[in-house]
C-alpha cells in the first residue's frame, strides 16, 4: 500500500494535472469535478462529482485518474461519483473562467439557479468581447455548451452554460 | 408490499421514464429538421440515458438481487417496464416530438423540485441534478410550440393535431399506486395529485400563448403502472435490446 507514503494534498497535487477531455485547457479541479481524496488502509479513494448527469467524459477522466495514479505507484484506485450536492458552474474557479475565455469558449455566468432564460442573455463575445451576442444554437458540441454568434467580429464561439 | 419492493418499483419507474424517452429521442439522431436541432434532441437523449444510468443503478442495489443498471435496461420485457406510456409515443413529426417532451419535461419539472426534499438521499441527489437539466429541456419546447404554434397555417395546425393525439396520455403521469402511497408516508416519494394543477395552469398557460386549445377531453390512457403500455414500446425494446439479446453480455 503505497498510498500512505503521499499526503492527500500531494495526491491532489497530483490530479490537478487531469484535464477535462472536452476542455484541455481547464483541469477537472478548477472545474469543481475533483471533490476529495480520502486514505484508507483499503488505498485510496477519489471522489469525483459528474457534471452532467450523461455526461460521456466522465468514464475517460476515471480512467485518466487511474492511469496517473498508478504511474506513481499509489495503488488501489477506486474512483466513487457523488451526486450530491449537484454539481455547479459556480464551481469553476476564476483562473479556469479566464482560461475558457482565452481558449474560445464564454465562461458561464455565476449564480446559475435562475431562469434559462435570464442565463442566455448578454454573453461577450470571448475573441473581441463585444456584448452584441446571439444565441444560435442551445445545444453545441457538447451537452454543457450552447452556440452562439457574434454580432460585432462576426466570429461563431462556444458559450459553457450555467448549470 | 414491503418498503423496499415499493422503493426498487419506484426508482425503475423514474429510470425507465428516462430511458424509453432517451431511446425514442435519439431515433432523431441524423434525421431532425437541422443540425442545431439534432444535437438539441440527441444531448436531451444523453441527459436522459445518464439519468437512468443512475436509477437503474440504485434500483438494481435495493432490489440486492445484483442486477446492473445494463440487465435491468436489456433483459426486461415490456410487461417489466413501468414508463408512463407518453414516454413511448412515436416520434411522429417535429411538433409531436416538442409537444410530447412539453408535457413530460413540466411534469418532470414539478416532479423533481418535490422530490429534491426526499429522505432518499439517491433520489434526491439525482433530483436536484436532474432539475437543471430539465430546465433546459423544458425552456427548448416551450419555444418551439409557441413558436410553431404562432407560425404557419400547417405549423400551427400540426402542433393542434399533435396536443390532441398526445393528450389522453397525460393523466397517467399523475396515477398513484400503492407504492406511490408507502413511499409518501415515508417522505421519499412525491405526491402527484398535488403536482397535477400546477402542471396544467403550467400547460394551458403556454398552450394559449401559442394559440393553441388545451383539449378538454377528460378520457385518458392508463396502464403502465401495472406493466402495460401500447403497442410502440414492444418495438422500441426489439429494438433497443437487440444487440444484449443476440449476444447476451456484449460488451465494449
Amino acid at each position: 500500500m503505497v498510498a500512505t507514503t503521499y499526503s492527500k494534498e500531494e495526491i491532489l497535487q497530483l490530479l490537478s494535472a487531469i484535464a477535462d477531455p472536452e476542455i484541455p485547457v481547464v483541469s477537472i479541479s478548477e472545474i469543481g469535478m475533483l471533490r476529495d481524496v480520502m486514505i484508507t488502509d483499503a488505498g485510496c479513494e477519489v471522489i469525483l462529482t459528474p457534471t452532467y448527469t450523461g455526461c460521456p467524459a466522465m468514464g475517460i477522466i476515471e480512467a485518466d485518474i487511474k492511469a496517473l495514479l498508478h504511474e506513481n505507484g499509489i495503488e488501489p484506485v477506486t474512483v466513487t461519483m457523488v451526486y450530491t450536492p449537484a454539481w455547479t458552474t459556480d464551481w469553476i474557479n476564476d483562473a479556469a473562467r479566464a482560461k475558457m475565455n482565452a481558449y474560445g469558449i464564454a465562461p458561464p455566468k455565476r449564480s446559475s439557479c435562475g431562469s434559462v432564460a435570464d442565463a442566455e442573455k448578454h454573453i461577450n463575445c470571448p475573441i473581441c468581447n463585444a456584448a452584441d451576442t446571439t444565441l444560435v444554437s442551445r445545444y453545441g458540441s457538447t451537452a454543457c455548451k450552447a452556440l452562439y454568434k457574434c454580432n460585432s467580429c462576426k466570429e461563431p464561439f462556444e458559450y459553457f452554460k450555467c448549470h | 408490499m414491503t418498503q423496499q419492493e415499493a422503493l426498487f418499483k419506484y426508482t425503475l419507474r423514474l429510470g425507465d421514464n428516462a430511458l424509453i424517452l432517451s431511446q425514442r429521442l435519439s431515433e432523431w439522431c441524423s434525421n431532425a429538421p437541422f443540425i442545431e436541432e439534432d444535437l438539441a434532441l440527441t444531448n436531451f437523449a444523453l441527459d436522459m440515458i445518464g439519468r437512468a444510468q443512475v436509477l437503474l443503478r440504485y434500483a438494481g442495489e435495493v432490489e440486492g438481487k445484483e442486477k446492473s443498471e445494463d440487465i435491468l435496461a436489456f433483459r426486461r420485457s415490456e410487461r417489466q417496464y413501468y414508463n408512463n406510456q407518453i414516454a413511448e409515443q412515436p416520434n411522429g413529426d417535429f411538433a409531436c416530438t416538442m409537444v410530447r417532451q412539453l408535457f413530460i419535461s413540466a411534469f418532470e419539472l414539478y416532479l423533481f423540485t418535490e422530490l429534491q426534499k426526499s429522505k432518499d438521499a439517491t433520489i434526491a441527489a439525482v433530483a436536484a441534478k436532474t432539475l437543471k437539466e430539465v430546465r433546459y429541456h423544458l425552456a427548448h419546447a416551450e419555444d418551439w410550440i409557441i413558436r410553431l404554434g404562432n407560425g404557419t397555417t400547417e405549423s400551427h395546425n400540426r402542433v393542434q393535431q399533435a396536443v390532441n393525439d398526445l393528450w389522453m396520455f397525460t393523466g397517467e403521469q399523475f396515477e398513484m399506486d400503492e407504492t406511490d402511497n408507502l413511499l409518501i408516508a415515508e417522505g421519499i416519494a412525491a405526491d402527484l395529485h398535488a403536482l397535477q394543477p400546477l402542471w396544467s395552469n403550467y400547460i394551458e398557460n403556454i398552450l394559449s400563448k401559442a394559440t393553441i386549445k388545451t383539449p378538454q377531453d377528460a378520457y385518458m390512457q392508463t396502464g403502465s403502472r401495472k406493466g402495460i403500455h401500447t403497442e410502440h414500446l414492444g418495438h422500441l425494446l426489439s429494438d433497443m435490446q437487440y444487440l444484449q439479446r443476440a449476444y447476451p453480455d456484449a460488451i465494449w
